[in-house]
């Protein structure tokens, strides 16, 4: 029962922790598939995260907090396509320098605007947040011992960005494997003289696919900053962008796979805070540093070729030059 | 006018002309950034200039700061020259300043002549293992080194925090940090080297390894331009296919060059810890590594140009830590923006200002 019971608790934090990675990984799926390499997922959900606490501390409302956290991201992510597409700029420079730029202009902002040391103020209000939704009849289920703690802790007590990021799954899967735009995205990544030849600009598609992972790094980010906790602090990000990035390698550029990597990373990351000092059976204390780096190591392991194969999209990282 | 003399006039555009446009560019955004958070730009650049070059301590200080830059700079440009882009220098820099605070930790009794060579193998020699295996598994196995350079950041820096948590930290103290290295394995600073000679300057971190460094960068120098390996190896950056036509291996190629690259972040050990910190504590890299893709850059790849570059984040950081005092909101941060900046400018965007210069250039006279 006790067993149970912390099953229980583990996954539903790890839900928690896989919302931002997935929202970003998806974001990257977007990118990466029309051939724009997505190092920039860290910087634009840093961006996402600090604008949406400011505008929420500044506005009392979580819901415009959202609105420029997506902005923002989007504004970062024009500028990536700017540089990646129109420039045919080197695209991990490019998103190395979106990284690093935010890195810094946050904690910037935040100290003239706020005066608090590089973060925002404490978000008292619950209509400042995405708070907690409690389903209703979850407080009485808690005492229905198997089923009741299921649906108190794993379905309900979740924010509304958790459970937009559920159903936001299939919609990424339906968009790029049931439409036309999505077929077309797929193409620009593998071919992009192909889909040239056939009369669609290759330009509007990568810029539509980075805007694209430019909004939903900024909900992720929102995430982090508005629901997760209660205010921006520096480097709150601290690489999840990356780890997202991973998520999508480990996932092999497939939505399902790279949702499971997700859950994977995160239920690790869940699982380090709870064996923190623990002695195992048989094992003794694992360093939590050890479990932390795990997602890291089985992804490198993974690009080895030691764990399965994983193949890039064809035309990644390579600008585009029409044929004159 | 003949074709010889217009390439000279172009590589006058390509190496000195555009960096400066593109460092004004960044420049003139940052400046608009101070403004928005209302302050005056003018006053924060001469407040910066006078905190980098102001008296001896503070050009010491500067110094002391570029002879890291340095050294991740040439880490990132050897890489680039064959075509491969180290994200990891910070994290090699890491993990080879483990291996010189180790010599410097074991080696308390032995002279100095022997310790700093030892440390300097084995700062080299850690850094260049810990970027042997994503060059590996670029060369054999095909695998993106700018993804697994990345992933080894986060394992380097997970590893060395367990290692100063639980092995390294001095008993009987809280905060992570190893014991102190004895006298005669730290490095003469450049005041007192400069005392030995009778030239008296004010105390400073700075010290020998800007030596190391500035001969680091001479090496790399011959090494890229002067030898036969270094030809085989630009050849590799330009094209694989070409230099495998010509006998060249380019899996070796790569190995060999991330190795000179990680043995190169490395040297960041001996100025940070054994020049100056004397212990090795959790993250004294503190993002080298990552300045070193901006110098690099600026510095378009070339051991000059990297210590000029050096030596301009060297100020900006000096000058930006002694700009906070006068002026509170404009920090450190702001350099860190300054070197993303940079980065965008003259790494991504190095074609907006290259094409309509070179429509100038032949158009004019």
């Amino acid at each position: 029962m006790e067993f149970y019971t912390l099953t229980v608790l583990l996954l539903a934090a790890t839900i928690r922790l896989a919302t931002p990675l997935c929202l970003a990984a998806f974001g990257g799926l977007f990118s990466e598939r029309a051939g724009v390499v997505a190092l920039g997922l860290e910087g634009m959900m840093l961006g996402g995260a600090f604008a949406a606490a400011a505008a929420s501390a500044v506005t009392g409302s979580a819901w415009i907090g959202l609105g420029a956290g997506v902005a923002a991201a989007s504004f970062l992510a024009l500028i990536l396509a700017f540089a990646c597409v129109t420039q045919r700029g080197n695209q991990v420079v490019a998103a190395m320098a979106v990284n690093i730029m935010v890195a810094g202009l946050a904690p910037t902002l935040a100290l003239a605007w706020f005066d608090l040391g590089g973060q925002t103020p404490q978000l008292a209000n619950p209509a400042q947040r995405f708070t907690e939704l409690i389903w209703p009849g979850a407080a009485a289920a808690r005492s229905v011992p198997l089923p009741g703690l299921l649906y108190a802790e794993l379905v309900s007590g979740h924010s509304l960005i958790v459970y937009g990021a559920a159903l936001l799954v299939p919609l990424v899967g339906w968009i790029l494997y049931r439409t036309r735009f999505g077929l077309r995205l797929r193409a620009v990544g593998e071919n992009p003289q192909a889909v040239d030849t056939a009369g669609i600009s290759v330009v509007r598609l990568r810029y539509s696919a980075v805007l694209l992972s430019g909004v939903l790094c900024g909900i992720a980010g929102t995430y982090l900053s508005i629901s997760a906790s209660a205010g921006f602090v520096r480097d709150m990000t601290a690489g999840k962008g990356y780890l997202a990035l991973a998520a999508l390698i480990f996932g092999k550029w497939r939505p399902l796979p790279t949702l499971g990597a997700c859950l994977l990373f995160a239920f690790t990351d869940a699982l380090a805070a709870r064996l923190q000092g623990v002695a195992l059976p048989g094992v003794g204390v694992i360093p939590v540093q050890f479990i932390l780096a795990l997602p890291y190591i089985l992804t490198v392991l993974l690009l080895g070729g030691f764990v399965g194969r994983s193949l890039p999209p064809k035309a990644i990282g390579q600008p585009y030059e029409k044929e004159k | 006018m003949s074709a010889p003399a217009a390439g000279r006039d172009r590589r006058w555009l390509e190496a000195i002309l555009l960096p400066v446009i593109n460092l004004v560019a960044a420049l003139l955004i940052s400046g608009l950034i101070v403004r928005l958070i209302g302050e005056s730009p003018w006053a924060a650049l001469k407040l910066l200039v006078a905190g980098a070059f102001g008296n001896q301590e503070a050009i010491g200080y500067t110094l002391f700061y570029a002879t890291n830059f340095i050294f991740t700079g040439l880490a990132v440009a050897v890489a680039y020259h064959a075509g491969l882009f180290n994200i990891g220098a910070e994290g090699q820099a890491y993990i080879g300043g483990l291996g010189v605070g180790l010599i410097c930790l074991v080696g308390g009794t032995w002279p100095f002549w022997i310790v700093l060579p030892a440390a300097i193998v084995a700062g080299a020699g850690f850094g260049a293992a810990w970027a042997f295996i994503p060059a590996w598994l670029q060369a054999r196995r095909g695998s993106h080194i700018v993804i697994t350079t990345i992933m080894f950041n986060f394992i380097a820096s997970a590893l060395m925090t367990w290692l100063l948590v639980n092995v390294l930290i001095k008993p009987g103290q809280q905060s992570p940090e190893s014991r102190e290295f004895a006298a005669s394995a730290q490095l003469p600073t450049l005041a007192e080297l400069l005392g030995h000679i009778g030239i008296k300057v004010t105390a400073s971190p700075a010290n020998l390894a800007l030596l190391l460094a500035l001969i680091a960068a001479g090496g790399v120098w011959v090494l890229l331009w002067r030898t036969r390996w270094g030809y085989a190896l630009r050849v590799t950056g330009e094209s694989p296919a070409v230099a495998r036509y010509a006998g060249i291996s380019p899996a070796r190629v790569t190995i060999a060059i991330m190795l000179l690259s990680g043995a190169l972040a490395g040297g960041l050990g001996l100025n940070e810890l054994m020049g100056a910190q004397h212990r090795i504590d959790l993250d004294f890299p503190a993002g080298a590594g990552f300045v070193g893709i901006a110098v690099a850059l600026m510095g378009r790849n070339h051991p000059a140009g990297i210590c000029l570059a050096a030596l301009l984040f060297g100020a900006l950081s000096q000058g930006g830590s002694e700009l906070s005092f006068d002026m509170p909101h404009v920090t450190r941060d702001m350099v860190v923006v300054i070197q993303g900046l940079v980065i965008l400018f003259c790494g991504a965007l190095e074609n907006v200002f290259r094409k309509p210069l070179q429509r100038l250039w032949r158009k004019g006279p």
